[in-house]
């Protein structure tokens, strides 16, 4: 027992000391030839006024990856730099890192989908008097000088209402799945579609909010929770990807509650496709993710050769989606919510 | 923990095993009265929960995955380790699964599934052979598996994710078939619990994990090949996350690069409430599938029962606070009477 | 386990010379190798040699900074403390909650580490007192209070708080690239290093660490110890979440979720034996200081946070790896970190 401490101990420290020294530097050394596959923008120069950082909530989400895949297209027409940035886990300071290290390089705009609308300002502030314009899109900020809104909270409450109270004739119960409990966006849309719901179709009683927190297994078990909690349950209004996805999952795993229980939301068309063919959802709703990415693009591109401000009535031209009017707040509208159901489903890559 | 103590209305001389069964077996009969009680509880608020074929199904299928999980880590924790990437194992192996059902047409369910598994214990190689041979903490090794195996699931997947027209039907129906209303994968899984608990119980190998757990010094003076062993339980515990990343993907026919993270509490917490002893060398198996069951099925109790879902991981802690607690009671009130039936004799 | 430690008893009445040349010889070391790494970025990494870079790194690692200071010392008795970060949650939770209802900031504040007091204490009872494996109580309490802090704001976050706070925290001291919130932190550094290495309550800590029997015999207070470390535990992962919520003007109870990781990570790498009895507190500062370091180099480097995952997971084995293939090994293990005095 023990034996080591006879051992010399000032020696193992040592070793210890040496191994970290050796590891630290390994690691450098890994860390300095991976840059050289990486992505540009890390030469002495600078990264170029006409680079633009995509940073997306969190890596490896499907949704963002189709939004930067719209945003890469763009930036490669106007003939800029792309970068993508980002943590792999979507909390609200993980993207606080990256911003400074934009700001450093002197990236030529930054296009942020915000995990919090406060707790990166510092950081966006610093980039703005750095030079750098901000552009964020999906989740806004309180910070920025662009908000690129897929839909207005009005438009994606109005859709989502309409569908649900129209089913079911102005009169029944129903639950909403979300998906994180502090998604600004989200928590936007659920306010607006229970005043939207309470006024258009009084009839129509939401009986109760769970959260499924983007993800798989959270959202299924919530969709379930909901179900088996109010039998009576007539829809569900899912305004968000994974839980219109999972909670579609869920009831097409119980075919007992197919006829009883009308599912809607938002949703990736490749995801729903399955489900809408089986009759699980008849309609959902979403915006071309891709195009968002592009419009943000061009947003950022259109601040940054000073086209311009972000101020009330400016106009650009977004390439091929055409030319954009800045409205109120700085908020540029990508459009109204488009529709999905059994006809057109399959036409769309994301 | 469950550690050998004498009942109080027993000689002192009795013999230590029928002691320490007792002991075991009140773990795990109160572990199913609890079930019981929230299952009727539950259902008696909302039928739904138990009594609709779906209600049944979900009820039995969804707790198979922490039960794997946290067999395995049992295992890993009766040798006084732990393993802490158990969440990262199952995610990459989710994702393996349903990339070799995506990429090899006709693939035979059973090869990826052995496949899965060979992934799983190779990961848990890795784990077993560095603690083992580098006497290095498993805490700290399997924290850093914990981020790299991670990371390398997010660096492979990066957005991408299991559709499930991926998977051969054959295998979705796996997820939702059932035998006389038992559903395959819990069939599956109860044989699997029960091959573990055979093993544990009655191969001289498992009885020398135990032993490594109850007191490594004596292990090795004993002639136990403790490094071998370690290395058993660690493989053992990779190959049963793997199994439990393919009854994730039975039952959610999806996956992305952030399945099975955080995980690794659950199992540890599972195997705890299941009556393993965190310092090793007791602990039942049937206990921990049973403790792994009871939490599960919390889980997905809770937002029936109305409890706001942000107040779910609340409950699931302050249960897991209240399991040892009352475990530590339990074992201080015996031993004392224990003691004092002792003076008097 | 062990109930006679002679090898520990001759230890301890060496203990002055021993750990002031281990101190000399590791940290010395450890530091290094943060100078290699810093001078390795300034040559080989664009933007690294900036007072910017400097200022937002040590921000960034302030938490981290922070909570391993008494974190070091639990792991040093040979318990751990996993429930920091839901700690952290919670006192940002508070701090918001009781804010938005009209309650004065400092008050606010004051409550909100109050709580972590309590919930120190509470850690600090289960182990001491009731003799409960520290690993399984905090992973309770961990899951518990991160369950509470995100249930006690539900949906909303707080965010109105006054922005002079967040300014006057991140404001750099004079010419330095050091924001003013570091000072604070090096002196509970400082606090924290004297106690752990100059007096007989930090020799008890290191004797705890080595065999909490025979401490026990040595007439050292082992369970007035670690209720004392779980106690200053919550109350410093509290007053982490006060300046968390105030340098992000964010209270959500999601904040500092995952940070117990970072910090058994951090400490570890800097050389502290995760079976106890071993290690120094400047070892775990410079390997939070490591930590923050390479990702920010890795991160101008614009590697992807995945492949950073990798590699701090790597560092972790990698440090421990090398230093035990370096072959001065104790084969086999005393005990676990976490074993109760009479547990097994």
């Amino acid at each position: 027992m023990s034996l080591h401490v006879s051992q010399s101990r000032p020696k193992r420290y040592l070793t210890t000391a040496v191994a970290v020294a050796a590891s630290s530097l390994l690691l450098a050394a890994c860390g300095s030839s991976s840059d050289s596959g990486g992505s540009g923008g890390s030469g002495g120069s600078g990264a170029g006024k006409n680079s633009v950082t995509f940073m997306p909530k969190s890596l490896g989400n499907k949704y963002f990856e189709a939004s930067d895949k719209g945003g890469k297209t763009a930036v490669t027409a106007f003939k800029g730099t792309f970068k993508e940035a980002g943590a792999t886990e979507a909390s609200p300071t993980s993207q606080s890192p990256f911003i400074q290290t934009a700001t450093q390089q002197q990236t030529g705009a930054i296009v942020l989908a915000a995990n919090d609308p406060k707790a990166v300002c510092s950081d966006l502030n610093a980039a703005k008097q750095a030079g750098v314009k901000v552009v964020t899109f999906d989740s806004d900020t309180e910070c920025r000088d662009l908000f690129i809104n897929q839909v207005t909270v009005a438009g994606v409450a109005d859709g989502l209402v309409d569908l649900m109270g129209k089913h079911l004739n102005g009169k029944g119960k129903i639950g909403i799945e979300s998906g994180g409990p502090n998604a600004t966006n989200l928590n936007a849309w659920v306010a607006a579609i229970k005043t939207k719901m309470a006024s258009k179709y009084p009839g129509v009683k939401i009986v109760d909010v769970v959260y499924g927190n983007d993800v798989d297994a959270d959202s299924y078990n919530a969709a379930k929770g909901l179900i088996q909690s109010h039998s009576d349950l007539n829809g569900i209004i899912a305004p968000d990807s994974v839980a219109v996805k999972e909670a579609a999952h869920f009831i097409s795993d119980s075919p007992q509650y197919k006829s009883k229980i009308w599912l809607t939301g938002l949703g990736l068309p490749s995801e729903l496709k399955g489900y809408v063919k089986s009759g699980v959802i008849e309609k959902f709703g979403l915006w071309n993710p891709e195009d968002l990415g592009y419009l943000a693009a061009y947003a950022a591109h259109a601040l940054i050769d000073g086209t311009i401000t972000g101020k009330e009535g400016d106009t650009f031209t977004a390439g091929k989606l055409g030319k954009y009017t800045v409205g109120k707040n700085g908020e540029v509208v990508l459009g109204p919510l488009f529709v999905f159901d059994k006809s057109n489903v399959d036409q769309f890559a994301f | 923990m469950s550690t050998p103590v004498q009942e109080p209305e027993r000689a002192v001389a009795s013999v230590r095993p029928s002691a320490l069964e007792a002991l075991i077996r009140a773990r795990e009969i109160s572990l199913v009265i609890l079930i019981v009680l929230l299952v009727a509880g539950t259902t008696s608020r909302h039928h739904d929960f138990l009594l609709s074929s779906d209600g049944w199904r979900e009820l039995l299928r969804q707790p198979t995955i922490l039960i794997l999980i946290a067999v395995g880590e049992a295992m890993v924790i009766v040798t006084r380790n732990v393993d802490l990437s158990v969440g990262s194992v199952m995610g990459l192996s989710t994702y393996f699964a349903g990339w070799l059902f995506h990429h090899v047409d006709g693939i035979p369910i059973i090869v990826v599934v052995l496949a899965t598994i060979v992934v799983g214990v190779l990961l848990g190689l890795v784990n077993g052979v560095l603690v083992a041979f580098l006497d290095v903490p498993a805490l700290v090794i399997t924290l850093g598996t914990l981020y790299a195996y991670r990371g390398i699931a997010v660096l492979w997947i990066g957005g991408d994710f299991i559709r499930p027209a991926w998977l051969p039907d054959a295998f979705r129906t796996l997820g939702v078939q059932g035998v006389l209303g038992v559903p395959v994968l819990l069939i599956v899984v109860l044989l699997v619990v029960a091959l573990v608990g055979w093993f544990m119980t009655s191969r001289r190998q498992g009885r020398e994990l135990y032993a490594m757990g109850s007191n490594p010094d004596a292990a090795v003076l004993y002639g136990l090949r403790t490094r071998r062993l370690t290395v058993l339980a660690f493989a053992s515990s990779g190959g049963l996350a793997a199994l439990a990343g393919i009854a994730y993907l039975a039952i959610y026919a999806t996956g992305d690069s952030k399945v099975g993270s955080g995980f690794e509490l659950q199992a540890v917490a599972a195997a705890v409430v299941g009556g393993v002893a965190i310092v090793g060398g007791s602990g039942t198996i049937w206990g921990v599938a049973l403790g792994a069951f009871f939490l599960a099925t919390i889980s997905s109790a809770l937002p029936v029962l109305g409890i706001p879902s942000l107040w779910q991981q609340a409950v699931v802690g302050a249960l897991i606070v209240i399991a040892i607690t009352l475990d530590r009671v339990l074992f201080l009130s015996r031993a004392r009477a224990a003691l004092a039936q002792r003076s008097h004799a | 386990m062990t109930t006679t430690h002679p090898a520990a008893r001759s230890y301890l009445r060496h203990d002055r010379s021993l750990w002031r040349r281990a101190l000399l010889r590791t940290d010395t070391a450890l530091g290094l190798a943060l100078v290699a790494v810093v001078v390795w970025a300034t040559v080989a990494v664009p933007y690294f040699a900036q007072p910017y870079t400097y200022s937002t790194l040590l921000l960034n690692s302030a938490p981290l900074l922070l909570m391993v200071l008494p974190v070091t010392l639990i792991i040093v008795t040979g318990e751990i403390d996993l429930s920091v970060g839901s700690v952290l949650g919670v006192s940002s939770a508070l701090l918001g909650l009781l804010f938005s209802h009209g309650m004065p900031l400092v008050g606010a504040a004051a409550v909100s580490v109050l709580a972590g007091v309590l919930i120190g204490a509470f850690n600090g009872f289960m182990v001491a007192v009731v003799g409960l494996p520290s690993l399984a109580v905090t992973i309770g309490t961990l899951a518990l209070f991160r369950g509470v802090a995100v249930g006690m704001l539900g949906t909303t976050a707080v965010t109105g708080f006054p922005g002079e706070a967040a300014l006057w925290l991140r404001a750099t001291v004079g010419g330095t690239p050091v924001p003013r919130v570091l000072v604070g932190i090096a002196v509970l550094a400082v606090l924290f290093g004297v106690l752990l290495h100059a007096t007989t309550f930090g020799r008890g800590v290191f004797a705890i660490g080595l065999s909490s029997e025979t401490a026990l015999f040595s007439g050292i207070a082992v369970n007035r110890t670690k209720m004392l470390l779980f106690i200053a535990s919550g109350t410093v992962a509290a007053l982490t979440g006060v300046l968390y919520t105030l340098i992000y003007s964010n209270a959500i109870g999601s904040n500092g979720i995952g940070l117990e990781l970072q910090v058994v990570t951090a400490i570890v790498l800097g050389g502290v034996s995760i079976w106890g009895g071993r290690g120094t507190l400047a070892g775990a500062i410079i390997g939070a200081l490591l930590i923050g370091t390479l990702s920010k180099a890795l991160q101008l480097l614009n590697v992807g946070s995945d492949v950073i995952s990798v590699i701090t997971g790597g560092a972790l084995i990698l440090s421990v790896v090398v230093a035990s293939a370096g072959g001065l090994v104790s084969r086999r293990r005393r005990s676990t970190p976490t074993a109760p005095k009479n547990g097994g």
